[in-house]
């Protein structure tokens, strides 16, 4: 596998050829131990791997974000010296961040031409830019409209923006972390049609992911990352997920969760015509009535962004919120009791872990007990037993097989699994009649996917009903007894898993009313 | 006839408003360059008292007040790169950076003024910039008064805020700004010199704020004072929040704490009045607060990086 890139460099078919590559980080994290990457001229290569495992590490050293301990990096047969990202743009390497890198108080064009003038050049005559976006957004069918502020376009839009930002000033790399993790699945198939598209016009496409579909449906070759190291690079037409899979993970990956048949007892919550407002003031959950049953898992199924927010914090108590009529186990919640659920039974496992599920600058201990902290054996007498706490926090970890250096460490620095796994430990610790779940997997590895779910599944075999929100499809046909389907903060139908296809969630979560056969 | 001293009472109240506002007006809208960028210098009030000093001592020994004012624009200059240097690139907190120059800036004026001025050798005051009055305009009934009858650093100010808008909305430089304020990292990627654009826009602003303290000795009083900033720094401060960011925000909210700067002042020398001057000088601060409280509806949202230091 190994070659060296300095002998290769006459292959004008190698656009990238990347070779040793290592980088720590201050605090002893090794990102990449010795990665190896080699691209071909016009190829979609996946960088697959999961969580940690050093990809958007390597490709933000491609970069030009990050300065690599050691390493080489050759690109269209010369040897790179990258220091900083105006080198990688000027050798026309292009990169779309998960995370977006867009000003948002500014409008599309002033994003796309930002940092590409000099400083003097004023901006009066904008027209020549947005004429030139307008006509890219009909060729490429992108629907970007150049004078709109960036705050304004729903997060589809936003990487659009971040695509066009790219091709505008011509790239003949261009790199994607994650692309399609805030993107519905119609959003994403577009992506990937739109993707293909360009590599059939020449542009070599680096796509990072830990989605096997993904890499199935999209590359022609793929090179799995592991504990920040090359483990292979494959032919797509030459491998199937379940290799991927065990490459990635370093084990066989169960695939199919077991679902036992559900057998639904009590009614444990209900909530008649529910309305809520979202920040802005705009309804965002209109006139919603559902229950949910002793030992089932009702699914929320929808399109980001079509009220599962609110739906979310106006349960958890955290949103005003307006309803007829609301019940947890046969008692009657007011306004007053909805601000402390928890203390009634309900656990909750919110959508964004990092800014609801947990208080980052605290310890992994600390972290299990900040509902908990006032009762016994936590507190004595006005006073923190640190003994007890930390040996809790052990047993905790043990018990759900978390990852972690030490329990008085800082949460911020385990990987977003782990930190997931902390959250649902604790909530499912307090062995809640009701529990209410918000994207659970979102944004961590297989491995930790593959957990979350089945504890998920584990509690509602042990008798607790369960709302799940979630936008992955995948995910709520795997878990749900029975699918709710959202659109602009009204149900659409309701469908049992078995009787329905995707296709049809899908146009019901577009809009259009199903009954229930 | 009841009518003419209510409004010769108004007109000497808006003649003074400008006036009043002009050294804000100076220390804001480079505050908002500041901001922008993401960086919170409280320590404009400081920088003032240095731009005054230094405009003082310069205009005093040369006898040329054009010089005193490049003089303090280069101290405020040398105070922004410090500043800078500290909080860009030294990372250092910017709350405890701007109090240590408030603190310096005090007592280092403060020294140096009783070490070199307060002998008492002959007149120490200066011939300040005089009063122009613009033809024909300044002879237009009640407006000529208000509006016409300024001296120069005053009538700046109507220049300075277009220049400062358009560049800060409608240059590529000014877009830079507004980026390393709000996504440094979004700057950074595109090619941006995240600490070079802030270094720039800290220096815009401190040598804006020299300019303010240096208005206050060499157009307005005709020498210099310890402490002659008196808050105006801080008032900056909050014009700026007023003022959403902006430099019209900045100046027309400078422009409301001037009239009730300037009617406090009128009061006080009003026979008859027996309110302890102490509650009239507050008036100012507190009438702009309240009438601000009123007609902040719409939610203007500081620069989102503002405090936090880039990598």
């Amino acid at each position: 596998m190994k070659e060296d890139c300095a002998q290769i460099t006459d292959n004008p078919g190698i656009i990238l050829c990347m070779q040793d590559i290592f980088k720590s980080f201050p605090g002893g994290v090794r990102a990449n131990r010795g990665v190896n990457l080699e691209v071909l001229q016009g190829e979609i290569h996946c960088l697959l791997g999961e969580n940690g495992a050093g990809k958007t590490v390597l490709m933000s050293i491609l970069y030009g974000l990050y300065t690599p301990d050691s390493g080489s990096i050759y690109f269209k047969n010369k040897k790179l010296e990258i220091h900083n990202p105006k080198d990688a743009i000027n050798n026309r390497i292009g990169m779309v961040h998960q995370h977006f890198m867009l000003v948002e108080t500014l409008s599309v064009a002033e994003n796309i031409i930002l940092g590409k003038l000099p400083p003097w050049k004023t901006l009066n005559n904008l027209t020549a830019v947005h004429q030139k976006i307008n006509q890219m957004s009909t060729d490429f069918g992108l629907n970007v409209d150049p004078t709109a502020l960036v705050q304004d376009l729903s997060v589809g839009e936003q990487q659009r923006v971040e695509i066009l930002k790219v091709l505008y000033h011509g790239a003949d790399l261009l790199i994607l972390d994650e692309p399609t993790a805030v993107l519905t699945p119609q959003e994403s198939e577009n992506l990937l049609d739109f993707l293909r598209q360009l590599a059939d016009l020449g542009l070599t496409i680096v796509f990072i992911t830990h989605k096997l579909e993904e890499v199935m449906q999209i590359s022609d070759r793929v090179t799995i990352l592991r504990d920040g190291k090359t483990i292979a690079t494959v032919n797509t037409l030459d491998t199937n997920p379940k290799e991927l899979a065990r490459m990635m993970v370093g084990r066989d990956v169960l695939m199919d969760l077991k679902k036992k048949e559900g057998q639904s007892g009590e009614v444990i919550f209900t909530v008649e015509h529910l309305l809520v407002n979202d920040e802005r003031g705009l309804p965002a959950v209109r006139d919603v009535s559902f229950q949910v049953r002793e030992q089932e898992v009702v699914g929320i199924a929808g399109v980001s962004g079509n009220g599962q927010s609110e739906l979310a914090l106006a349960l958890a108590g955290l949103l005003d919120c307006k309803y007829e009529s609301m019940t947890l186990n046969q008692k009657s919640i007011n306004k007053h009791d909805l601000s402390n659920l928890n203390q009634l039974g309900m656990a909750h496992i919110p959508e964004d872990r990092q800014k609801m599920g947990l208080i980052l600058p605290f310890s992994v201990s600390e972290n299990f007990i900040v509902e908990t902290y006032k009762n016994e054996p936590f507190s004595k007498t006005g006073f923190l037993q640190f003994k007890k706490i930390k040996n809790y926090a052990l047993s905790q970890v043990k018990k759900y097989n978390i990852r972690v250096g030490d329990v008085d460490e800082d949460i911020a620095h385990l990987s977003g699994g782990n930190q997931q796994k902390v959250v649902v430990a604790r909530e499912l610790d307090r062995r809640p009649k009701f529990l209410l779940v918000n994207q659970p997997t979102r944004g961590i590895d297989i491995g930790a996917t593959e957990f979350v779910r089945q504890q998920i599944l584990a509690e509602r075999d042990s008798g607790c009903a369960i709302l799940l929100i979630s936008t992955d499809l995948e995910e709520i046909f795997a878990l749900s007894d029975r699918i709710l389907v959202i659109f602009e903060g009204k149900i659409m139908g309701e469908v049992i898993p078995e009787d329905i296809k995707i296709e049809e969630i899908g146009l019901m979560m577009a809009g259009t009313k199903i009954e229930a056969a | 006839m009841d009518l003419l001293p209510s409004i010769l009472f108004l007109q000497s109240i808006l003649a003074a408003t400008w006036r009043m506002a002009t050294p804000i007006i100076y220390a804001a809208v480079g505050e908002v360059f500041s901001e922008r960028a993401g960086i919170l210098n409280i320590g404009i009030e400081g920088v003032m008292l240095i731009g005054a000093f230094t405009g003082y001592a310069t205009a005093f020994a040369s006898g040329n007040l054009v010089l005193g004012l490049l003089a303090a624009i280069l101290s405020g200059i040398i105070s922004g790169l410090i500043f800078a240097f500290f909080t860009i690139t030294i990372k250092a907190n910017q709350i405890v950076v701007g109090a240590a120059f408030n603190m310096i800036g005090m007592g280092l004026t403060g020294f140096l003024y009783r070490a070199f001025f307060a002998e008492g050798q002959g007149t120490l005051s200066l011939k300040t910039f005089q009063t122009i009055e613009i033809p024909f305009l300044s002879s237009i009934p009640f407006f000529g008064e208000v509006l016409f009858k300024h001296n120069i650093m005053v009538y700046a100010t109507i220049l300075l805020i277009p220049l400062a808008a358009f560049v800060l909305y409608h240059t590529a430089f000014g877009l830079s700004i507004q980026a390393v304020g709000e996504h440094p990292k979004a700057a950074d990627t595109v090619g941006i010199n995240v600490f070079l654009m802030r270094y720039l826009s800290v220096i815009i602003g401190s040598s804006l704020a020299a300019v303010g303290g240096a208005f206050l000795v060499l157009a307005y009083a005709d020498q210099f004072v310890e402490g002659i900033v008196s808050g105006r720094g801080f008032i900056a401060l909050a014009v700026v929040v007023f003022g959403g960011w902006s430099p019209w925000g900045a100046f027309w909210t400078s422009l409301l704490f001037g009239v009730f700067y300037a009617l406090q002042l009128r009061i006080q020398t009003m026979p008859g009045v027996l309110i302890p001057y102490q509650f009239l000088q507050a008036l100012p601060y507190l009438a702009t607060l309240l009438v601000l409280i009123g007609l902040t509806k719409r939610r203007i949202r500081a620069p989102k990086t503002l405090g936090v230091p880039y990598k």
